[in-house]
């Protein structure tokens, strides 16, 4: 089943384009990671899936036009915004009973289970609430909703490694089933490489780059390159090139392993790493090389400093 | 969707459906956050009312002797002067829950804004209908009826403080419980604030629509396009329609409601000078009625436009 199917999704704040036609289509069980830089139109297009904005083009989210019928699909969808968003008056008991009260799909016994493994008080406001505590709040709410549809936008922005680490890992564990679909943003990348099952890279209100983790992983090779076969390597053709400790790593798209392996270290690269490939690419060819050579002649300059050390 | 109304009230369905709901009261709980949020909507009256409470206490202080100088004048007089603190108790309560009203308005659909929890509102299955008429509820509904609750309460209170001074003093509380009706009072009461918050529903439709739009300054954004326009029509035309217009709008209700002796106070003396049926055929009733209606689907389209500021 198709969760989220948009076409020629555009949405354009004055002049100013955030969204230039995107086409999206997430399939029910999947758990996809939109990456891209700021403004590139990540929020835009998770607002436009949410119902709280409007945009051109078609989009459905679970059979729904979310601008039109927001109330009715937030029976099925839930939403964890980029900061943390709660009501900084209200109560954790309230917070319970209104939920509760409003929400069709909301168990509250599970969320009071989820909570108990937590050190958070019913009677607290959310205003005496640390940062992780309430991101552990709403993610006891959110989890304890039957929802089909999860999105998260920065869920884990200003919290501490623990509570981040613990925040997926719950996720994973208690919630996360194959009838689920779950759209997540972060800038925290490494942090959600290991859980997702699919990648999409958006930048300029365009989608850059769209691959299942299984296909990521078996296209995309980097390769530290030993100095001697830096010609033959960039004869290759790889997408990018960084300096890393005075030797370049080069990644590759579509590449054959065993030919990568005589020039030197072959990995995975992870999803940062390609990101900052595909984004430089986007810039033009020309503007990668210039930008290679500035920090291939970067990098001679550091290693003649730290020689004069 | 059956399970729904098959749902006992507060139980969840059984566990063997898949499809798990649970029965949900979206406005109720809704107007219960109204109330958790905007305390002042009672603590305001009720410290109003432990004013007068207090005040008039004091004012017990030589009761008797004035009460004896009172008894002397004609009976008109007489009731006029043993009833007088009773309306204007009333009178203050009405007075200060439209002030709290005014000021609930302004900040209920900007408070969400501003603190950003608009975003987990809109999570949530409730419609912007729901929720603007949730929050329309609290000056048309709740506030008459608190005001008229707590007034009721200080009546009796002063009642009793007026009979136990008198008894002190070995003189009968007959004389204030013969010249303070409180019951065809509490009905008069009843019936004004009734007719009051009808008056007034444009006021308040126009105060959430502003309160929804602005992004700083809501009472200046609600009061500004009102003076402006009055003193535009003055400028121009020389006339001040606009203005008598707003007046009317604040006070004109009581011509309507109430058949005032000309030859006597503003207060009411009996239940034949309630003219509900005048009231009702008022036309600046119903053209009020319909103004607040358009103000207030105004204001559900611009909650479904608007986000955090």
């Amino acid at each position: 089943m198709v969760t989220i199917e948009a076409r020629g999704l555009s949405k354009a704040y004055g002049t100013t384009i955030a969204l230039d036609g995107v086409d999206l289509r997430v399939e029910e069980g999947r758990i996809l990671g939109l990456i891209g830089p700021n403004g590139a139109g990540k929020t835009t297009a998770l607002n436009a899936i949410l119902g709280l904005t409007s945009f051109q083009g078609e989009l459905k989210v679970l059979g729904r036009d979310p601008w039109n019928s927001r109330d009715q699909l937030m029976r099925d969808v839930s939403f964890i915004a980029d900061i943390a968003v709660l009501p900084r008056w209200i109560r954790v008991s309230q917070m319970l009973d209104y939920v509760a009260g409003v929400h069709p799909r909301f168990d509250r016994a599970k969320a009071e289970r989820f909570l108990a493994k937590t050190t958070i008080k019913r009677t607290s406001k959310v205003r005496q609430l640390s940062k992780g505590m309430v991101a552990q709040l709403h993610l006891a709410l959110v989890m304890a909703i039957d929802a089909k549809l999860l999105v998260l936008d920065e869920p884990t922005l200003g919290l501490d490694i623990l509570y981040r680490k613990q925040f997926y890992d719950s996720l994973l564990n208690d919630y996360f089933d194959r009838n689920r679909t779950i759209v997540v943003t972060t800038h925290q990348v490494e942090e959600i490489q290991d859980v997702l099952t699919d990648l999409m890279f958006i930048d300029r209100g365009r989608i850059v780059l769209e691959c299942s983790m299984e296909e990521f992983e078996s296209r995309y090779l980097e390769v530290m390159v030993n100095p001697e076969h830096l010609a033959a390597a960039r004869a290759l053709k790889p997408m990018h090139e960084r300096p890393v400790f005075g030797r370049s790593v080069l990644l590759f798209d579509h590449a054959d392993r065993d030919q990568l392996a005589a020039l030197g270290e072959v990995r995975r690269p992870s999803i940062a790493d390609l990101f900052v490939a595909v984004m430089s690419g986007e810039d033009g060819g020309q503007k990668s090389e210039e930008r290679a050579q500035r920090s291939a002649v970067r990098s001679q300059k550091t290693e003649k400093e730290e020689q004069r050390q | 969707m059956n399970t729904q109304s098959n749902a006992v009230p507060g139980l969840p369905v059984e566990s063997t459906v898949t499809d798990r709901r649970y029965s949900t009261r979206p406005f109720y709980w809704s107007v219960r956050r109204e109330l958790w949020e905007n305390r002042s909507i009672y603590i305001a009256p009720l410290i109003v009312a432990a004013v007068q409470v207090f005040g008039f206490a004091i004012s017990t202080i030589g009761l008797a002797d004035r009460r004896r100088a009172v008894l002397l004048l004609d009976p008109a007089h007489q009731r006029a002067a043993i009833e007088q603190p009773y309306d204007l108790a009333a009178m203050m309560m009405i007075f200060i829950v439209f002030i709290v009203g005014v000021f609930y308005c302004l900040d209920a659909l900007h408070g969400e804004r501003r603190d950003r929890s608009i975003l987990f509102w809109k999570s949530l299955p409730v419609s912007d209908l729901t929720t603007v008429l949730s929050k329309v509820t609290i000056p048309l509904v709740f506030l008459p009826l608190i005001s008229f609750a707590i007034t009721v309460c200080v009546q009796s209170i002063m009642l009793l403080e007026t009979s136990v001074v008198l008894i002190f003093h070995g003189m009968s509380p007959a004389t204030t419980w013969a010249n303070v009706p409180v019951f065809q009072n509490w009905l008069v009461l009843l019936y004004g604030l009734v007719a009051i918050a009808l008056w007034h529903s444009p006021i308040y439709g126009w105060l959430l629509l502003v309160s929804g739009w602005a992004r700083r300054a809501t009472f200046l954004c609600a009061v500004l396009p009102l003076l402006a326009i009055g003193i535009f029509e003055r400028v121009t035309l020389g006339t001040s329609h606009f203005g008598s217009l707003v007046m009317k709008r604040l006070m004109g209700f009581a011509p309507g409601a109430f058949d005032f002796n000309p030859h006597h106070s503003i207060a009411i003396g009996s239940l034949t000078q309630l003219t509900p049926g005048r009231y009702l055929s008022t036309p600046a009733l119903w053209i009020g009625l319909v103004v607040a209606a358009a103000f207030l689907a105004v204001a559900v389209r611009l909650r479904r436009y608007r986000g955090p500021i």
